[in-house]
């Protein structure tokens, strides 16, 4: 296995998915052996998280509102990922992160309370989501008779049957659209516990464990059911990889993997992929390029599964990062800019920012359908939604910073989710 | 944290909630005499893929049979006669000679999804025998969220049933509904529709995109609340002569056999 094959995956979806992610262990066991996980030091915050969750949080806005120019500035035109991936990620980076020392310094009982309560945490900013959707389309059904779209107005059937609807939607199994990235994260959060522990014990085998559960899932076609029917629309089975590798690196990968990373065929290698992946998508938007796509390649990669994270999707994630990590040096002095701050703002409150985000999209949609829907006032209401996560995530920091002041008798050296950037 | 989350959204909710219900909201004018232009830029109403029996029995001067089978979207409460099939054959009527017999018939399966409607086709194509089926589908199954891909394997079945039975085929995909966007998950219906148009090179009407047109150039508020039925009635009229150029343009009829 070479490091090409590492960074861009071995052609055949599916099973080889995992050969990736399963090479590493096998050249990393022997001094995986004796420190099984280290922790970076404490204190200094990662500013690159922060930065690049916060642009995934405000991407992931922009791609819920009806499409409009500001969508070409969304990474999902370039390449086959997009913010969805970042966001996994990260969290998985920073929730290993912060429950990883939990569980070193407290225990396993204790790290995996704290991880419930955060569990618990985004589980209520869900239903308060859904409450939220729940008034919007009921204001809808009850205001619109518009008799073109009797049909349409057919999704507002469920409303007939709350009894079972709500039940289903607090058992995660009816999601609405756009709401299906919260559910995800809750069961990724669910299983970290154990994720942590067994990392505790062996972390390369864990990643190892991660990849044949994604591998499993692709041959036999594994899922999470939805209601009323049809599956999740993000399978927490395959997306659990991507979750895991960020936990995998945040626990002492990412040191382990810095030869790999500043080599410069890592470099050219992705490059290469990245601008394949970017020809890729540049065909679906201008077709006459298609012709120029040799028709086996087609049947070979479509369609780039978003449901079970594709192969093709992680591995040009894995090739951004690769970039990233060697272009942005962690103390990058345009880090601590001005211009960045809005982004590194949203990015160290994750969780707040990203429910915000969600129902600035429900209230994008809802200004667009009652005021009007120019071309003008669209780009009003995405600036501006920008703008409001931004504000409202200085409001939580300045709280936060007021609070901490007041409270600092009650020192916590643990630190919490939010000091690295939430869980 | 969570009551910080929920107080800094109350706000918000309060500052977008205030802009009141839309200013015009009454239906577009009503205006009897003049239909709307129902203007459509040409790409919109092209197809690669051919329609040779219709073209054959216009040619031969046998009479034009044809079944739309469709869901609720593919007719106005109590008003049957201006929904776009009855709109359409009385423009192919127009369009075509005299002499040639047109009769539209529908078929509506409210509350069917494709794998529903599809398992009706062979006994449906026997008693009817139609030359052209114009299959409007889509609708129920982004209701109901079916599996994108079980609802592909749906729609190739119930094409290749009617093609079998010796029709001709255009699909016709979902409306255009920008009040239900945030609740209905569209894309994956209209690609897996337009893929299976391509794979049997079949022509698709391509509703969604045709009513966006209308809406974003200002033809129609579809966004409007209004009861009335003059909207729905205005826009299935554009519906039917959109639809009546699209069938006579992929059957390749020539300028003698029409008249304009």
């Amino acid at each position: 296995m070479t490091i090409a094959d590492q960074v861009t995956g071995t052609p055949i979806a599916g099973t080889a998915g995992a050969k990736p992610a399963e090479a590493r262990p096998l050249e990393a066991k022997p001094r995986a052996a004796a420190p099984a996980i280290s922790l970076p030091a404490i204190g200094e915050r990662e500013l690159r998280l922060d930065l690049f969750r916060g642009l995934a949080l405000w991407l992931i806005f922009i791609d819920h509102l009806p499409p409009s120019l500001l969508t070409w500035f969304t990474i999902r035109n370039y390449g086959f990922s997009d913010a969805t991936e970042i966001f996994i990620f990260i969290s998985g980076y920073t929730a290993a992160f912060v429950y990883g020392r939990a569980m070193l310094e407290s225990g396993v009982v204790i790290a995996t309370a704290r991880i419930m309560r955060r569990v618990w945490q985004i589980y209520v900013a869900h239903v308060f989501l859904f409450t939220i959707f729940l008034a919007e389309i009921s204001y809808v059904a009850t205001s619109f008779e518009n008799p073109l779209y009797t049909e349409e107005m057919g999704i507002m059937d469920f409303l007939k049957q709350p009894d079972v609807t709500i039940v289903q939607a607090l058992l995660l199994r009816f999601r609405p659209v756009n709401m299906d990235v919260l559910p995800l994260y809750i069961v990724l959060m669910l299983a970290l516990p154990l994720i942590l522990w067994s990392m505790k014990w062996k972390p390369d085998l864990t990643l190892a464990l991660s990849a044949v559960l994604y591998a499993v899932t692709w041959e036999y076609d594994l899922y999470f059911s939805a209601y009323p029917n049809g599956f999740w629309a993000f399978n927490p089975l395959a997306w659990q990889l991507l979750f895991v590798f960020g936990a995998w690196c945040a626990l002492g990968g990412a040191r382990r993997m810095s030869r790999i990373l500043a080599s410069p065929v890592t470099m050219w290698i992705s490059i290469a992929y990245i601008g394949a992946a970017f020809y890729v998508t540049l065909t679906w938007y201008v077709p006459q390029l298609s012709h120029l796509m040799p028709k086996r390649l087609e049947q070979w990669m479509y369609p780039i599964d978003k449901t079970d994270l594709d192969v093709l999707r992680f591995t040009h994630f894995l090739a951004l990062a690769a970039l990233t990590v060697r272009f942005l040096p962690r103390d990058w002095p345009g880090l601590k800019s001005p211009w960045l701050r809005p982004l590194i703002l949203c990015g160290s409150h994750s969780l707040e920012i990203f429910c915000l985000g969600v129902f600035l999209a429900f209230a994008g949609h809802f200004i667009l359908a009652e005021v009007s829907g120019g071309a003008v006032m669209h780009a009003v209401i995405s600036l501006s939604g920008i703008l409001i996560m931004w504000g409202v995530a200085w409001v939580i920091s300045w709280y936060k910073r007021v609070a901490d002041k007041s409270g600092a008798k009650i020192k916590n050296a643990v630190g919490n989710a939010d000091l690295a950037g939430g869980g | 944290m969570k009551a910080k989350v929920l107080l800094s959204l109350v706000l918000l909710c309060g500052s977008l909630a205030a802009p009141a219900a839309r200013a015009g909201d009454a239906a577009p004018a009503a205006a009897p005499a003049a239909p709307p232009a129902c203007e459509l830029p040409a790409y919109l109403l092209s197809s690669e893929s051919q329609l040779p029996k219709v073209a054959e029995a216009i040619k031969s001067g046998k009479p034009l049979e044809i079944l739309v089978v469709g869901s609720r979207s593919t007719t106005i409460p109590s008003s049957e006669d201006a929904s776009y099939p009855a709109r359409m054959q009385a423009i192919l009527k127009d369009k075509l000679p005299p002499s040639e017999a047109v009769h539209v018939s529908v078929e509506i399966q409210s509350k069917k999804t494709a794998e529903e409607a599809a398992a009706t086709f062979v006994k449906l194509m026997e008693a009817k025998r139609p030359t052209l089926v114009i299959w409007q589908t889509g609708t129920v199954d982004a209701i109901r969220a079916i599996d994108p891909d079980d609802f592909r394997g749906a729609v190739t079945e119930g094409v290749a049933a009617l093609q079998n039975a010796g029709a001709d085929v255009v699909l016709m995909n979902l409306q255009y509904s920008p009040r239900t966007e945030t609740m209905i998950s569209v894309p994956p219906y209209l690609d897996n529709m337009r893929v299976v148009a391509q794979e049997h090179d079949v022509p698709l009407f391509d509703r969604f995109a045709i009513m966006r047109q209308w809406n974003d150039q200002g033809q129609f508020d579809l966004f409007s609340p209004s009861r009335g039925p003059e909207l729905a009635k205005q826009v299935h009229d554009c519906l039917g002569r959109a639809l009546a150029q699209f069938v006579i343009d992929a059957a390749h009829v020539g300028p003698a056999q029409q008249q304009n």
